[in-house]
């Protein structure tokens, strides 16, 4: 079985990679790109654990082959970040207790990320369904939800980047 | 939102508290927003193997042959694993403090008892070529029958699913095959009681679905030593268990966690860990074995199923006289942790309530079902189900207010509970209290100024003359000593008032409390009194409040219905006749082992 080459834009960084075909995107982010922030959970699009946007748009690495994202650009939890400067969402998870074990986490923020990007100002509602996608078996959704409303509102006393 | 209600024990408390109460981080917060916290399978290791497992497709068979030579050949793969491969290849995880019967092999030997047992183990470069070489293991099963229900599993006829426990139950203080509880005489106060109420649970297994399934990676490091990355919740167990099974110094075992992606109680069994590192002994390569989503439905531990019968005798003042309870825990086919949920749960009998008369036979039973273990208080969850279930049955049974018979039967400060330790710092009437107010309940009057501090101890802290029996003994059943296992027929509604001093037909109860002789009882860990023929409910089996209990009062006016001397309790009896002191337990395991996951008493 021979490699396939991909090229995609990790976080901002020109990657160059060799898959198999039929390997997924999570395997190849966290075992050959060396990021794991996307987590495994269920390995068939049920959980979240492992969301990432591509183009932009939120996908589950999980069931995104990697050959697919040949000459895109992906994002995950690992770019939120500027260096120490947190996301102004990384930092309303932390001052609203928004993670228990932390796995679903990183899932969590690149869905809330995206649906800030799109509509700054969500309902709650709207937020329950961008989330929805994002299972935390720890249960701590309103938490989450709280969370994500107060970088919405911007309403949170760090300062994170938006 | 959280709200304190600090007007309650106002003055049992030192109120200085900086932390209880105010907001604070997470001491790994960062790390999880960051998506930097080191689960296991956050660590990359150059040349990491996979490693998956061939596992049985039927509840029970007999193994006849494994060919893994097909599986040898197959592209990227390092070694295929089977029971000769696992130095010691027999366990059971409170081995480690000395409970229970080693009864659980790594890879099955000989024969399969359950769906997803583990036989070979397959090592590859690749997830995929592990699991494309396992497709091409070959084993020859000859399937047997088996047995997934608790009370068809104690049948004499029944399949022997764990050959360590050939009675299909766990073996308590190697005397019994349950655990026993006994605390006055239940038989002598369901006569007496005005209704006899009796109902039947059935909790199923529940699978914990951590978003981390159950994972390990072994990897050798220096010094030859093995490092183990591991989504265990018990770390020390995880390494003191694959140290036993692979017969190496723990020494040579480097155990890495703390950092679990969601546990609940199913990350506490050593499964996955000892194969790990097993496969890295033998090939010297770091070996991941992680759980897919399926494997984490099908083969991780779940809470075990729990059946329990509740039998209540109830006044019509709302005073509960009398609970017996039969309980089975599926344990699955192996004991893993149910031998401790069993005694956990025995020890949380009746619930927290204050009745004079308490019996139960509690049952770990092996079933051709997927082993169960830990789970958010477990052996305790379950029980505490069907007890309130039954609680409200009983209200309906005697037409009382569902809350307002809690409230009268609550443990108060000083009451004694049917395990000989005092009831301390109670607070179930206030709870109730509060959730009645903030849910609008309208509670009686004569309820709100119930306290827990007021009323308890006195006749309810005596500990009543206590009948034993050797119901049970091991071995019985496959010596054919003692009948079938029968069931009570079924118990339609739930409730089954009855005519007082006659027991409900065909409940099976009866029969189950034949008192020995006081001097045949041998020491046991339930402590005994001679069995007396003392009456031990004082209340007239009438409809009516008896003239023994001359404060028995109407349900209105619960706080006297027990006062000292209203409740039914036995008649006094001589000095002499105090409880004895409790009696050294000749039996090494189970004082161990509550010394170990004894109750912290405050």
């Amino acid at each position: 079985m021979s490699k396939v080459a991909v090229r995609l834009v990790l976080n901002g960084d020109d990657r160059a990679v060799f898959v198999d075909p039929g390997q997924n995107l999570l395997d190849v982010l966290r075992r050959e790109l060396g990021d794991l922030t996307p987590k495994y959970g269920c390995g068939q699009g049920t959980c979240g654990a492992c969301t990432v946007t591509v183009d932009g748009e939120v996908r589950l690495a999980c069931l995104t082959l990697a050959e697919a994202v040949d000459g895109c650009r992906v994002d995950t939890a690992a770019g939120l970040a500027d260096g120490a400067e947190l996301h102004v969402l990384q930092e309303a998870f932390m001052e609203h207790f928004a993670a228990q074990c932390g796995y679903c986490t990183t899932g969590m923020l690149m869905s809330a990320a995206t649906l800030l990007r799109d509509k700054p100002s969500p309902s709650r509602d709207e937020v329950v369904e961008a989330i929805s996608g994002n299972i935390c078996r720890c249960t701590g959704y309103e938490p989450i939800i709280d969370a994500i409303l107060a970088a919405a509102r911007g309403s949170t006393t760090g300062s994170g980047r938006r | 939102m959280i709200e304190f209600r600090k007007e309650l024990f106002a003055d049992e408390r030192d109120d200085t508290l900086k932390e209880v109460g105010q907001p604070t981080r997470r001491q790994d917060i960062l790390g999880h927003v960051t998506g930097r916290s080191p689960f296991f399978d956050d660590h990359l290791f150059d040349g990491l193997t996979h490693l998956k497992c061939v596992r049985s497709p039927h509840h029970r068979a007999r193994i006849r042959h494994v060919d893994t030579s097909a599986a040898e050949r197959m592209p990227g793969v390092h070694r295929v694993l089977t029971e000769r491969d696992v130095p010691v290849n027999r366990n059971t995880l409170l081995s480690l403090i000395d409970f229970g019967k080693d009864d659980e092999p790594a890879l099955a030997s000989g024969q399969v008892n359950y769906i997803g047992e583990p036989v070979v183990a397959v090592i590859a470069d690749t997830d995929r070529q592990a699991r494309d070489a396992c497709a091409v293991v070959r084993i020859d099963y000859e399937v047997l029958p088996h047995v997934l229900d608790v009370e068809a599993a104690l049948m004499p006829e029944a399949p022997v699913v764990n050959e360590t426990y050939p009675d299909n139950s766990f073996d308590y203080h190697d005397r019994y095959d349950h655990q026993k509880l006994r605390f006055g005489d239940v038989e002598a106060a369901f006569a007496q009681a005005d209704h006899v109420v009796e109902a039947r649970y059935q909790m199923s297994p529940i699978e914990h679905a951590p978003t981390e399934p159950n994972g390990a990676i072994a990897v050798p490091e220096t010094n030859d030593r093995i490092a183990c990355y591991t989504s265990t919740q018990a770390l020390f167990f995880s390494l003191g268990t694959t140290a036993k099974l692979l017969d190496i110094s723990s020494a040579r075992l480097h155990f890495i966690g703390g950092t679990v992606g969601g546990g609940f109680g199913g990350k506490v069994d050593t499964v996955v860990e000892p194969l790990a590192v097993l496969g890295c002994l033998l090939t010297g390569r770091p070996v991941r074995y992680v759980y897919d989503r399926a494997e984490e439905m099908q083969v991780s531990s779940p809470r075990g199923g729990e059946r329990w019968y509740l039998k209540d005798g109830v006044m019509n003042d709302g005073r509960i006289v009398a609970r017996e309870f039969r309980g089975y825990f599926d344990g699955g086919a192996y004991t893993r942790l149910t031998s401790y949920a069993i005694i956990k749960g025995t020890a949380h009998l009746p619930g927290p309530y204050t009745i004079p008369n308490v019996s139960a036979n509690v049952y770990g039973v092996y079933t051709n079902r997927t082993p169960a273990s830990a789970m958010r208080g477990f052996g305790i969850t379950g029980v505490d189900f069907a007890i309130e279930c039954h609680m409200d049955r009983v209200a309906e049974a005697i037409d009382m207010d569902p809350i307002e018979l809690r409230l009268i039967n609550a443990y108060r400060d000083g009451d004694m509970k049917p395990h000989r330790r005092e009831a301390k710092n109670c607070a179930l009437i206030e709870c109730m209290q509060v959730a009645a107010e903030k849910s609008g309940w309208v509670l009686g009057e004569s309820f709100k100024n119930l306290s827990s501090r007021v009323n308890g101890g006195g006749e309810r802290a005596r500990i009543p003359n206590t009948r034993t029996d050797q119901d049970g003994t091991l071995g019985a059943r496959r010596r054919g000593e003692r009948g079938p296992h029968t069931p009570p027929a079924e118990v339609l509604n739930g409730v089954s008032p009855t005519v007082p001093g006659r027991a409900v037909a065909g409940s099976g109860y009866a029969s189950t409390a034949s008192a020995s002789a006081p001097t045949s009882v041998p020491p046991s860990a339930v402590p005994t009194t001679p069995a007396t023929p003392v009456p031990v409910v004082a209340a007239s089996s009438s409809a009516a409040p008896s003239s023994a209990a001359p404060s028995s009062p109407a349900p209105q006016a619960p706080a006297s219905a027990h006062g000292e001397g209203s409740t039914a309790t036995p008649a006094a009896s001589p000095p002499g006749e105090e409880q004895p002191a409790q009696p050294p337990s000749p039996r090494r395991s189970a004082q161990r082992f509550s010394s170990i996951f004894g109750t912290r008493r405050r």
